[in-house]
């Protein structure tokens, strides 16, 4: 990220053709993986399952060993390090969040720092501070894992993993096990933290259209490990390296394109003099949920609003589609 | 003298013979608290290790099913060739009896704790110790005391035995019609039954004060009675099969 005083706290994290094999299975779960995640990116490892995608997460903080190849953090191999020490400097975080029951929500985001030997008070601030920073407050902090529900719970477990600021945080399917709605929400607060916190981030995933709005960058790994691309979510929606990318991401994936951007970032028609019939978004609206009004309405065009309800300019059925063809001969 | 007299003679004998009875009591749980303490540093420590890596399901099943037809009398018999008769037979005896419950019910406890909470505390940096003790025991503790209390009244209930081994306790009242008629025989039995009694609710009152509070509500009630037994059961057998 660009802001200076968080830039030391995000890492770089290469895979060096990291591979695993078990005994016995022919086939290896990680093949010869070899990617740079630049240090502030939220890197989404998403494929089909079997695609090892929560393997070769697991293998940056060692809960599965390497068999071959390395992983390195800003230089580092995960191999060199002590393993405890390894994890400590690591975020984790499941889908079943993995809370302690048997403590209280201030005990468990305070889990390691107490490991790493911090102060009591600088610990109470730390947790105060983070139950702030992911949407509770220090109230929350004397309640119990089983008095919250499953959004509250992995806000908890979020704060856990930041709370003794590592460079890289580990997701692995955080929002799977919650409501569509909260998940879209937490989402949301997730990438406006990220921007504000600036970690690196594996995250994963098998949800494509999760990969598309939480990554800066997508590896799509197929059967066996096999990464089958791995670039920015704009270049393998409009360049599917293969048919296999296309399939995985699907026949709508213009579409997908369609909701990375907003009205507001593409350049509108001029406003037409007199009254505008058809139908009205904001700039903050994807060109995906504009197409969507356009076409319900039968409309060719949409009204734009900006941040005061005041006519920007006007989105263009013609602009929607020039934009996704010029990308894809680009 | 009729059975129902003999029945209502035992309050008479039991103040008249308090002192007897205190002091064979005092023998009694020294007795059945050596056995109980020596089977809880055997088995826990171990149901605890066996518990953690997820091994050892086979082993324990089959002690657990050993110990449960393998009766005390037997055991005393066999160890009179060993050790004698007093009091060394019969602890070895009953710490037989006490070690399955408690091995059984620490095992599952600990392997079936919450594996996303281990996985959790792993993945954060605990060592593996840490993972055992603070997060692997707390919230095996209400099936770990569900053993402890299934053994303290095994063994309570069973050391009236030791009389026939030379050994002290509330038995040398029970075995010695002759001296304390039926009366005598039946007040010290009452005596025993209220002793199992009052060890179970003593467990279960040190259960609720060890238990962390978030896990009381829900386990003391719900979980380590009723479900307690299948529960076990199931686990048993899932970790037995191959």
């Amino acid at each position: 990220m660009t802001n200076p005083h968080i830039s030391h706290s995000a890492a770089e994290i290469v895979f060096d053709r990291a591979t695993k094999r078990y005994p016995g299975r022919p086939q290896a779960a990680v093949s010869e993986l070899s990617l740079t995640i630049p240090a502030g990116e939220i890197c989404v490892l998403v494929g089909p399952s079997g695609g090892g995608k929560t393997t070769a997460m697991k293998m940056v903080n060692r809960l599965i060993s390497i068999s071959e190849g390395d992983i390195t953090i800003d230089g580092t191999s995960v191999r060199s390090l002590d393993l405890t020490e390894l994890r400590r400097g690591i975020g984790y975080v499941i889908q079943q969040v993995g809370l302690f029951p048997h403590m209280s929500v201030g005990a468990n985001v305070a889990t390691v720092p107490k490991l790493l030997g911090w102060k009591k008070s600088r610990i109470r601030d730390r947790v105060v501070e983070l139950l702030e920073l992911v949407g509770l407050t220090a109230d929350d902090a004397d309640r119990y894992p089983t008095q919250l529900s499953g959004g509250q719970r992995q806000r908890v477990g979020l704060a856990r993993a930041l709370a003794a600021d590592p460079p890289l945080m580990l997701m692995d399917e955080p929002f799977g096990a919650i409501d569509p709605i909260t998940r879209s929400r937490l989402q949301d607060e997730f990438l406006r933290l990220h921007r504000e916190v600036g970690k690196t981030v594996i995250f994963v995933t098998h949800d494509i259209d999760e990969a598309i709005k939480m990554g800066s960058r997508i590896a799509i790994l197929a059967e066996g490990g096999v990464l089958a691309q791995y670039d920015t979510p704009e270049q393998i929606l409009a360049h599917p390296a293969s048919d296999f990318v296309e399939r995985f991401v699907g026949a709508d994936r213009g579409l997908k394109r369609l909701a990375l951007r907003r009205a507001g970032d593409v350049e509108l028609a001029a406003v037409p003099a007199g009254s505008f019939a058809g139908p009205r978004c904001t700039t903050t609206t994807t060109l995906r949920d504009a197409l969507s009004l356009m076409l319900t309405d039968g409309a060719r065009e949409a009204l734009v609003l900006d941040e005061f309800e005041l006519p920007l300019g006007v989105l263009t059925l013609d602009c929607v589609s020039g934009l996704l063809r010029a990308e894809v001969a680009a | 003298m009729t059975i129902a007299s003999a029945f209502l003679d035992s309050f008479p004998f039991m103040s008249q013979h308090i002192g007897l009875l205190l002091h064979q009591t005092v023998n009694h749980l020294e007795l059945s608290g050596a056995a109980i303490g020596i089977a809880c540093v055997i088995a826990m420590p171990l149901g605890l290790l066996l518990g953690h890596w997820h091994r050892g399901g086979f082993l324990v099943i089959n002690l657990a099913n050993v110990g449960r037809a393998l009766p005390t009398l037997a055991v005393i018999a066999l160890l009179l060739v060993v050790v004698g008769i007093g009091f060394t037979n019969i602890v070895i005896a009953l710490v037989v009896l006490a070690i399955p419950p408690i091995l059984t019910h620490t095992y599952v406890g600990i392997d079936r704790a919450d594996r996303d909470a281990v996985e959790a505390a792993r993945g954060m940096g605990m060592r593996e110790l840490a993972i055992l003790l603070r997060v692997e025991l707390p919230l095996a503790l209400p099936l770990v005391f569900a053993g402890l209390r299934t053994s303290a009244v095994f063994v309570i209930s069973t050391a009236p035995l030791a009389a026939l081994a030379g050994g002290e306790g509330l038995g040398v009242i029970i075995v010695n019609e002759p001296s304390y008629r039926l009366s005598g025989i039946i007040a010290a039995t009452y005596w025993v039954a209220a002793l199992a009694v009052l060890a179970e609710l003593g467990a279960a009152l040190l259960q609720r004060t060890l238990t962390p509070a978030p896990l009381r509500r829900q386990h003391t009630r719900e979980q380590t009675r009723p479900d307690d037994a299948s529960d076990v059961a199931l686990a048993v057998m899932r970790g037995a099969a191959p």
